[in-house]
């Protein structure tokens, strides 16, 4: 079975959580006594209907104040795939949270509430799912049920959110509409007797469509090395192997490789998983390596394939993320952590900040506050191997590492 | 030896299903652990999570032995058949193990026992375990908690990040972003790690199958002495659980879907004596799995309420 992981975005009272709710109850992944909690928190409230977002919003003050905090994991599976959504707030720290979400996930669905249309955070969410290249992504136009199922409601925001997508400077990005009620269940797993005028899918059925193959396709073999294995036990007493994850494409014993960054050349001796000898490793398998010759290698090194280098330097060119409250200024510095990888940098210039609602830039910035996304300029103590993000998801990311609190402050993606 | 091991078709067995994706991103999370930090532990309760959570430690450092200690927080209230089990999964691994007790921290006087119906000790081994993390400096934790199993937990980063009073800010977490870990902490403070976070209760009762991973017999359909409370069947086999004179034993077939401590798992009614059997059992399943466990029940935010003081 496949996994598919989704980020949802919306704003405040979109209905996130309902739409996972409804999604967990019509596809009858809500447990009795969970779905017991719900009705029973339900009438407590006074609702006339199912609160779905009490299945979803796990903390105190969530429920309280009746929205989302921070992201939540949900789990459900269909015969088909199994599904984990980010299910990310829309508030106030939508930008950070959003990102936090969506860059684990494969897909995204936004939502727009019909009644409202694409409003100026529409706008964000889906600049962020360009810059994160999510390449799948569902606009569910929820709320259906207060415009009446009107059709042309679903068209003028349709018509107005296809004026955004020109915008995008990622184009292979398949986008989906579908006229929804999380409340009411209208298309989200069943067909809704109510949009007569809709011949599209249901949401489920959209995101059972979804090939995975394609979505995982990251770029060519990277190999961050994250711990070295030496047992030195009389069985394996020379044994050296390289414990890490391939990223991108994949790697095979008797491959000719270069180690960065020493540059020194060898090729693939084995491949391990566990006690088991493989021919080749696909992408993202943890898998062990030991190579032919002896060569020094330590954590934070990298295997790649020869004629495959990536880009070592120790400057860069990067889209910030902000996601601290401690501002970032031109002159600071923070640790970049790159994988597996940690280097020390510096910003040596905030180029200009991007305005996620696609009205432009502005320059002359000096300092970034949270949820700001930003063009800058680092200079690195020690070079790393990096591609570009748009190439390559994992070896063209990093996060900024605030020195004094430890926070994971930033995150960039590579130009 | 290693001529002997067995080529396998790659594609065969490590692209495909769920399962594997969630095998080696746990693989990789543990692998982070032993490098990022100097004094990891593995909290091991004896229970199916922390047992797959073992098994998975194994084969992230083969060939070599697993590169920290595990940590049991005895509760004095275990299944014996657990720590039967217990003991001979470290024989066999070769690792360390520590145990502190519950028991020591009530006769210090540093906790006070519960008293009446819901008596139960499970509260109680937070301040267990915050001792033993302070006295043995342990950095980073590593625990078998999972994100489907309640919502507080659904909320937890994989790296969370734990205060120098062991205490978890739920509404300051770290972002966590891609497959990048951050475990820079300062000296006190430590790190609760999560490696089978995206794992479902299925997924881990199919990775044991697939695997053919040794649990303890518990978990399996058995005959017992059992009485009824609240709607869940309690064990009567010892006087740990409390039992009131009107509530009469009766000799059930059961297994326990969850094994925490006695005074606070009930049993389930079943004939589930396999794994199969189990596995089957799970996927039919219209109750979770906390659903048996009463600390949970206590109220809406039992869990997050306990995350905070410290429990794991």
């Amino acid at each position: 079975m496949q996994v598919l992981k989704i980020a949802t975005a919306g704003s405040v009272d979109d209905g996130k959580s309902t739409l996972i709710g409804r999604l967990l109850y019509d596809t009858k992944s809500l447990t009795d006594d969970k779905l017991e909690a719900i009705e029973k928190t339900s009438k407590q409230k006074g609702y006339d209907y199912l609160d779905f977002s009490l299945a979803t919003d796990g903390l105190v003050a969530e429920r309280e104040q009746g929205i989302t905090i921070d992201v939540a994991h949900i789990y459900f599976s269909t015969a088909n795939k199994s599904y984990i959504i980010a299910d990310t707030p829309g508030h106030v720290e939508y930008t950070r949270n959003m990102v936090t979400g969506a860059s684990t996930s494969q897909a995204a669905i936004i939502l727009i509430d019909a009644r409202k249309g694409v409003i100026e955070q529409t706008n964000r969410h889906f600049f962020i799912n360009n810059l994160l290249r999510i390449k799948d992504f569902v606009v569910a136009i929820n709320k259906m049920d207060l415009v009446g199922f009107s059709e042309e409601v679903y068209n003028d925001i349709k018509a107005d959110f296809e004026k955004l997508m020109a915008k995008r400077d990622y184009q292979e990005q398949k986008i989906t509409f579908i006229p929804v009620s999380a409340l009411k269940g209208d298309n989200v797993v069943n067909r809704s007797e109510n949009t007569p005028w809709y011949s599209g899918q249901t949401l489920l059925e959209h995101l059972e469509a979804i090939d995975l193959q394609d979505i995982y396709n990251e770029g060519t073999p990277r190999f961050p090395v994250q711990y070295v294995i030496r047992p030195k036990t009389d069985e394996f007493h020379d044994f050296r192997g390289f414990a890490g994850k391939v990223y991108g494409g994949e790697l095979s014993v008797g491959d000719e490789v270069v180690v960065l960054p020493s540059m020194t050349r060898s090729k693939i001796k084995n491949i391990y998983f566990y006690d088991e000898e493989y021919q080749t490793a696909p992408r993202r398998s943890s898998v062990t390596i030991t190579l032919k010759d002896e060569v020094n290698v330590s954590r934070g090194d990298m295997l790649v394939k020869v004629g495959d280098l990536p880009t070592i330097d120790k400057q860069l060119t990067a889209t910030v993320a902000w996601m601290d409250a401690e501002n970032l200024t031109a002159g600071s510095k923070y640790v970049v952590q790159h994988g597996v990888n940690k280097v020390l940098a510096k910003v040596d210039a905030i180029e200009h900040k991007i305005h996620p609602d696609y009205s432009g830039v502005e320059e002359n910035v000096d300092a970034l506050e949270m949820n700001d996304i930003a063009k800058l300029r680092l200079r690195l103590n020690n070079p790393i191997f990096y591609d570009r993000f748009k190439e390559h998801r994992t070896n063209g990311s990093f996060i900024m590492i605030d020195t004094r609190t430890n926070n994971t402050a930033g995150v960039g993606f590579i130009e | 030896m290693l001529e002997e091991i067995k080529t396998i078709e790659a594609e065969k067995r490590l692209d495909k299903p769920r399962a594997n994706a969630l095998e080696h991103e746990a693989i990789y999370i543990i692998r982070e652990v032993a490098a990022q930090f100097e004094r990891p532990v593995l909290l091991f309760s004896g229970g199916k999570d922390s047992i797959t959570l073992v098994r998975l430690a194994q084969k992230a450092f083969w060939p070599a032995k697993i590169p920290f200690p595990l940590l049991h927080i005895d509760t004095g209230h275990n299944f014996p058949e657990t720590i039967a089990f217990r003991d001979r999964l470290v024989e066999e691994l070769g690792v360390e193990l520590i145990v502190r007790k519950v028991q020591d921290s009530i006769d210090q006087g540093k906790v006070v026992e519960e008293t009446g119906k819901y008596a139960s000790r499970n509260i109680l081994q937070t301040t267990t375990l915050l001792d033993a993390i302070e006295e043995l400096k342990f950095d980073a934790c590593i625990g078998g908690a999972r994100r489907d199993e309640e919502k507080a937990r659904a909320k937890e980063r994989i790296f969370s990040v734990r205060d120098d009073f062991g205490q978890w800010d739920e509404k300051n977490q770290r972002p966590e972003l891609f497959d990048m870990l951050n475990g820079q902490i300062e000296h006190g403070q430590n790190v609760r790690v999560f490696p089978i976070s995206n794992w479902t209760e299925l997924d881990v009762w199919s990775y044991i199958q697939k695997e053919n991973i040794e649990i303890p017999s518990i978990y399996f359909a058995h005959r017992r002495k059992t009485f009824l409370r609240d709607g869940l069947i309690w064990s009567a086999e010892d006087d740990v659980v409390f039992r009131a004179e009107d509530e009469a034993v009766e000799e059930r077939t059961v297994r326990f879907r969850t094994v925490g401590d006695m005074s606070c798992t009930a049993a389930v009614e079943s004939t589930a004596d396999t794994i199969d059997k189990v596995v089957a059992e799970i996927r039919s399943s219209k109750i979770s799995e906390r659903g048996a466990r009463i600390d949970d029940k206590r109220s809406e935010a039992a869990m997050e309420k306990r995350k905070q003081q410290g429990y794991f």
